[in-house]
């Protein structure tokens, strides 16, 4: 970059399109994988404790080319994105519902707001079985996509629901139009916040029981002090919550592509 | 730069000056809180008349709007307006915000078509270039500036062929440039297709450069009722305009007349 041709302004520097800005946020985790590399190689680290990045790569390579990571992730993905999906949807719902509806906020909310720490109850009823597993994560992200869209539709402008009202507008389409395009901002909020807790959740189920995933694969290695295989796990746990959160960005930059808030996709 | 309505069009569609109707305010009584806002309030508005209300901030202008488009309910009296014919008599009613109220979410094509089926679309678009903003129908409502929003607020209310149009002081929140632009075009399309209009407006020579009859408005009572005789378009500099605006500010302001003799 020719610094003399172009303003050193703080606007010019922190430009995205120029590749060093792109890089910076790799600079520290790139850094700690060489110190650690070092740290491997010189045996101050010694593989029980963690193994070298190398021999992570290795087992990585070799549990994929025998098929048996990509079954575990397949296994966690599933019930991740399952117990996503009911939680979320049945969250959406509600939250639609005791926003729109008083009597529903009275009969409901109340209860909701309860169910929240019935945790206990579920593994007392189920143990920590698939159905289990899945009734955790849907619990978990129910949560903040109900609490996100309740919000949402509150704080829908008055003034456009009354340009709507003004303009024959009411029912469906008063939804279609106003209310949930208002909400969203809010509700992709939960839902991003609710990818996170998912994995999460799923990680602390996968761990105390679980027959495959990926939380099984770590927990078996730990067993037979496979602690390369145990980082390969985890790591996988990382980049899986790293691409959730890129799809749950992605879908922000396209819904609110209109919000001057959320630029569009680079 | 919104384009202004050719004379022949304006003559031809003045034949056909059905399009409003008529309002009659009778007795409206409205109060907020046990605070009284107007009370046994009584107005009769013509078919096609363009009616202008003025009064100071928080005398009830915008309530009395808000109250003919049904928006508030009035504890007291009705609100009745005359019939049209077709879609069983009811007439179109549309209001303009001081704020445009656009759907941030749409582009503006689909702004100005709200509540209308698709096969409409060549009439948005056609009223979009009417007030000057056809090249921007893919744009988001963010990008326009607040005189364009404006702008595509009036063309949505005018797709629907309004037999009456409340105008709650749209221009309130606009430069004082684009509020003369605005008020030729509202003139224009009023001229041309002869709905009725209501405006509320705290601006005096705003009321007078529009209106066949200023409203003053004050502690819920119709204090002022002029009809404003001045052949259109009307400009500012004329002495008739400058005397009424100041027969008219002396009694916002009561103020003692400066020539006794206009009194």
């Amino acid at each position: 970059m020719n610094e003399g041709q172009k303003s050193p302004g703080i606007k010019t520097q922190l430009r995205p399109n120029i590749p060093a800005t792109r890089a910076l946020p790799w600079v520290v985790p790139f850094s700690l994988l060489f110190v650690w590399q070092w740290a491997s190689s010189a045996g101050i680290l010694p593989s029980r404790f963690l193994p070298s990045p190398r021999a992570v790569v290795s087992s990585f390579i070799e549990l994929s080319i025998s098929g048996e990571l990509w079954m575990h992730v397949r296994v966690s993905t599933l019930r991740a994105l399952s117990g996503f999906l009911v939680g979320g949807g049945v969250g959406l719902l509600l939250g639609l519902l005791t926003a729109s509806l008083h009597w529903a906020e009275i009969l409901l909310d109340t209860t909701i707001q309860m169910v929240r720490n019935l945790i206990p109850l579920v593994i007392l009823w189920f143990g920590i079985d698939e159905s289990a597993k899945l009734f955790l994560v849907a619990l978990g992200v129910f949560f903040p996509v109900y609490i996100n869209t309740f919000y949402g539709i509150r704080s829908v402008d008055r003034g456009l629901l009354e340009m709507g009202r003004t303009y024959g507008l009411s029912g469906w389409p008063i939804y279609r139009e106003i209310i949930l395009p208002g909400a969203l901002p809010s509700i992709l909020v939960g839902v991003r916040f609710s990818l996170g807790l998912m994995w999460v959740i799923l990680i602390v189920a996968e761990t105390i029981s679980a027959r495959s995933g990926i939380g099984y694969l770590t927990m078996n290695a730990r067993e037979f002090m496979q602690t390369d295989v145990m980082v390969v796990g985890i790591l996988l746990y990382a980049i899986l919550g790293k691409l959730a959160d890129l799809l749950a960005k992605g879908l922000e930059r396209y819904w609110l592509r209109w919000n001057p808030a959320y630029p569009p996709t680079r | 730069m919104p384009p202004t309505f050719s004379s022949r069009e304006i003559a031809a569609e003045k034949e056909g000056r059905s399009r409003g109707v008529s309002v009659r305010i009778k007795s409206v009584s409205v109060g907020f809180g046990g605070r009284t806002v107007l009370e046994n309030f009584d107005v009769e508005i013509s078919a096609g008349e363009f009616v202008a209300i003025v009064g100071r901030s928080g005398c009830g202008k915008s309530t009395l709007l808000r109250s003919v488009a049904g928006l508030e309910m009035p504890q007291n009296g009705t609100v009745i307006l005359g019939k049209v014919a077709g879609q069983n008599g009811k007439p179109d009613v549309r209001v303009m915000f001081q704020d445009s109220r656009l759907l941030p979410w749409r582009r503006i094509l689909p702004n100005v078509m709200l509540g209308l089926e698709p096969a409409l679309i060549p009439q948005a678009r056609k009223v979009l270039a009417q007030v000057g903003l056809a090249e921007r129908a893919n744009d988001w409502p963010a990008t326009l500036s607040g005189g364009q929003r404006q702008r595509v607020a009036l063309a949505r209310a005018l797709v629907h062929d309004p037999n009456l149009l409340l105008l709650d002081e749209p221009l309130g929140s606009l430069d004082a440039l684009t509020r003369i632009e605005m008020q030729r075009l509202i003139e224009d399309v009023w001229r041309s297709r002869g709905f009725t209009a209501m405006l509320v407006t705290h601006d005096v020579a705003e009321a007078i450069s529009l209106a066949d009859r200023v409203i003053l408005i004050e502690g819920g009572h119709v204090a002022l009722d002029e009809v404003v005789n001045i052949p259109r378009p009307r400009t500012r500099a004329s002495a008739r305009f400058a005397a009424l605006e100041e027969r008219i500010l002396d009694r916002v302001l009561q103020r003692r007349p400066l020539i006794k003799d206009q009194w």
